[in-house]
């Protein structure tokens, strides 16, 4: 086989691991407003995720790294082509992130607020502007003969890719809070248990609706097969995941989320296949997995390193993930 | 007239401003990674409060510095395909690699066991704790080595072949990559000079709470230990810039001339420590000078022959086709003075600081002030030593294959560069002001807990739970 379609497949795991990682920590941002009362509520929120949004921030950055290396011209036209979007999602992780550390060490309530507002903001405008730009990956963008995209960000704006950020900005705010209820105690997991019920109602329609459409947009392809059924796990994983979250029991709803994200994303990589970036404006000048990637001696040198690299990763951070196991508690927290 | 909605010039000033920005923060956790290891490993191994006291007191100012050093890292992985993706085309086979392999060694490595180490006081071993900053500390070194790695390739191209079919740079030897002479050279000069800054941060601290009359004991443990540091860290920055510079006048030659503004090609070649020339710098009106220091610098022999700007300018015509050559000359020659001024000044501070504060003498209000006003002169010299380092690669991206303005993306507007390099004017800005706010606050409260802790054996770590 050759290894520029097992990098088509590293890639993937990569961006599969960073919006199932990073996709909680954006849900737990977006649930400050609706699941506390006072500070010391938001603060056991936010230090549910303290330890590890850093390392699952880093996924992205490692996600594009791994592009860049392995196809660089696919790469290059999707960070210059979506410049506008990226430069949001830029601003909004870089604002929440420092927010985290910046929330606790200031002058009175004001400052703390302040902090607050941009780790929602840094929340909800990156669930939504990757969804945008996933959708309209597939769907096609105006692309030229030197692989320049030649549209702008009212390009991306359109009804597909609009509610393909709807569906990832409902099922980050999901997985957020059925993230919250399996990390915290008392009424922070309730009131996340009943909020996360509701947003899962208004994902399954919301996100059936976009998996529908983008089946329809693929029929004749030949291996629609793969589409159909990655969409169908996806609607199926969603489903669970609300009846394990009002069983009350939060370890499988949160597997059953992580798996409905998976799939998704498995759905939109099926779709992509062989291209990797589709040409609206002819497609003899879509990137392709053959055509987009690097040289036979980059991609070996790189397989040997994600195969020495990748197993390690995965051990201490599922470790790490171990360490910080227990719930937070109110208790916890030190008042201030 | 210059045109302000130009991308490239747009995309220059962005690429300069977010990189020295970012830069602001990496030699800090670099340095203080390290200091902070060694002092957590004498608590440790003593068993002494003290030590304990100065590793959360100097922890907790490496994080606030990690969070913004991190985010800001984000922009600079991204701002390759956005802002350059002709560049990002041409040389991502080569150039991708060791940017990939920095995420996935050292960046995870780091981004996991900082948040272990920042929440696993109550959680982990002694041992295991202890354990998980030094892990951050090599994955922080680590990243580096691969950075540095990918600039010296622009600085340096090896280990590829031109391909013909599609004009791109590809791979061949990655050993040849990461082993870079400009890479080995480069990497040792960086970390140290990062240890500097360290070290400068750490003796302002110190020099504050003495000046108060607080924790005298701690304090001055903390003083010696970062004015030694800061003292050995010099010494090794002198050393490899020696290094560094030797290899630079074998990879760019043009850029050892403009570091000294040496436009006629001469053996035996003087070094001007101050100079001052005509308005147009065709010619010296006057200069301070020491004899054959340039050509001992580029060749390691007193009357080697350094090339001239104008010889290497004429040899590149011939080369690489018509087109100028040169850098900016008062801008190389000027950074390349400044970060080795700055240096040698931070150095002597750190020695007259131990100096003057020999067998527990302290009557010393000046030195104080002295030593916490240097605490940034390591970090100037980082950036200037930076500015020197691209600004003297121009007018090429990549030396000999690439020139800055053929990289540039050539769909994305004047409006659109100049509405991101407004947002991270405006934001980093903002966090700047936070930023030097939060660190000052927290080396003037110092550690938390001054309380008796009790020492390492006796210690409850319920008390050490670090929360958001």
């Amino acid at each position: 086989m050759d290894l520029n379609y097992l990098w088509f497949g590293i890639v993937g795991f990569l961006f599969i691991g960073y919006f199932i990682l990073d996709g909680f920590d954006f849900g737990v941002g977006m649930s400050l407003p609706f699941v506390t009362r006072n500070d010391q509520e938001r603060r056991v929120v936010i230090n549910t995720i303290g330890p590890i949004w850093d390392l699952n921030e880093t996924w992205v950055i490692v996600g594009g790294a791994s592009l860049f290396a392995a196809f660089p011209l696919w790469y290059a036209t999707l960070f210059s082509g979506f410049y506008l979007a990226l430069l949001l999602i830029l601003a909004s992780l870089i604002l929440r992130g420092v927010s985290f550390e910046y929330r606790h060490k200031g002058h009175g309530a004001k400052w703390t607020g302040l902090f607050d507002t941009f780790i929602m903001i840094g929340s909800v405008v990156p669930a939504l502007l990757w969804g945008v730009a996933f959708a309209n990956i597939i769907q096609g963008v105006p692309i030229d003969a030197d692989g320049n995209f030649t549209g702008n960000l009212l390009t991306l704006l359109n009804p597909y890719g609009l509610l393909g950020g709807v569906v990832t900005l409902a099922l980050f705010f999901m997985h957020g809070l059925i993230y919250l209820a399996l990390k915290t105690t008392g009424e922070i997991r309730e009131r996340a248990r009943s909020l996360a019920t509701i947003v899962g109602l208004v994902a399954v329609p919301v996100g059936g609706g976009w998996l529908l459409w983008t089946v329809l947009q693929h029929v004749t392809i030949a291996h629609v097969g793969f589409i159909i059924a990655f969409a169908g796990l996806t609607a199926l994983a969603l489903v669970a995941a609300i009846i394990m979250v009002r069983l009350g029991r939060d370890g499988s709803a949160f597997i059953a989320m992580a798996l409905t994200i998976a799939f998704a994303l498995l759905t939109i990589l099926s779709a992509l296949f062989p291209n990797v970036m589709p040409s609206s404006t002819d497609p003899s000048y879509s990137l392709t997995i053959e055509n987009a990637s690097s040289s036979p001696y980059t991609l070996t040198v790189m397989t040997w390193v994600a195969a020495f690299a990748m197993p390690l990763v995965l051990a201490y951070q599922g470790w790490t993930f171990w360490v910080f196991r227990k719930r937070v508690t109110r208790e916890m927290i030190p008042v201030s | 007239m210059i045109d302000w909605l130009d991308p490239l010039l747009l995309a220059r000033w962005q690429f300069g401003l977010t990189t020295l920005y970012h830069f602001l923060f990496v030699p800090l956790t670099i340095g203080m990674s390290l200091l902070v290891a060694i002092l957590q490993t004498a608590w440790y191994n003593t068993g002494k409060v003290h030590y304990l006291h100065l590793t959360r007191l100097f922890g907790k100012i490496f994080l606030i510095n990690f969070a913004i050093g991190v985010v800001t890292g984000i922009t600079q992985e991204f701002q390759f395909g956005m802002n350059w993706s002709e560049y990002s085309r041409f040389v991502g086979d080569v150039f991708g690699a060791p940017l990939a392999m920095e995420g996935l060694f050292a960046f995870f490595l780091e981004a996991t066991f900082i948040g272990v180490w920042i929440f696993g006081w109550d959680k982990l071993s002694a041992r295991m704790h202890l354990a998980s900053i030094w892990l951050t500390t090599a994955a922080v070194s680590l990243s580096a080595y691969f950075i540095i790695a990918a600039n010296s390739w622009m600085q340096n191209p090896v280990g590829y072949e031109l391909n013909p079919e599609t004009g791109r740079a590809e791979l061949n030897d990655i050993g040849a990559v990461l082993f870079n002479p400009i890479a080995l050279n480069a990497f040792p000069h960086t970390i140290v000079a990062s240890i500097m800054f360290a070290g400068t941060v750490m003796v302002a601290v110190a020099a504050y709470h003495l000046s108060k009359g607080n924790h005298i004991d701690t304090m001055r443990s903390a003083l010696k230990f970062g004015a030694f540091a800061n003292i050995i860290a010099f010494a090794g920055t002198f050393l490899t810039g020696d290094g560094l510079s030797l290899a630079m006048t074998i990879a760019q030659p043009m850029k050892m001339a403009a570091a000294e503004a040496l436009y006629e090609t001469t053996s035996s070649a003087s070094f001007s420590i101050f100079s001052w020339g005509t308005p147009d710098g065709s010619s010296e009106i006057f200069s301070l000078r020491i004899p054959a220091l340039l050509s001992l610098l580029s060749t390691h022999t007193l009357n080697g022959t350094v090339e001239g700007l104008n010889d290497l300018q004429a040899q590149y015509s011939d080369l690489y086709g018509v087109g100028d050559y040169m850098p900016i000359i008062w801008l190389t020659y000027w950074s390349f003075r400044w970060m080795i001024g700055l240096g040698i000044f931070a150095a002597l501070v750190s020695t007259a600081v131990l100096w003057v504060t020999r067998a527990g003498r302290r009557q010393a209000a000046w030195i104080w002030k002295v030593a916490m006003w240097t605490a940034p002169i390591p970090m100037l010299a980082s950036l200037v030593g930076w500015t020197f380092a691209e600004m003297g690669r121009q007018p090429w991206l990549v030396f000999g294959l690439m020139k800055t303005e053929d990289g540039v993306s050539p769909y994305v507007t004047g409006w659109e560069v100049l509405t991101s390099l407004v947002v991270f004017t405006l934001i980093y800005g903002v966090l700047a002001v936070i930023e030097y706010r939060l660190i000052i606050k927290a080396a003037k409260e110092g550690p938390d807990e001054w309380a008796e802790l009790g020492d390492r054996k006796t210690i409850d770590p319920a008390k050490l739970a670090t929360v958001y």
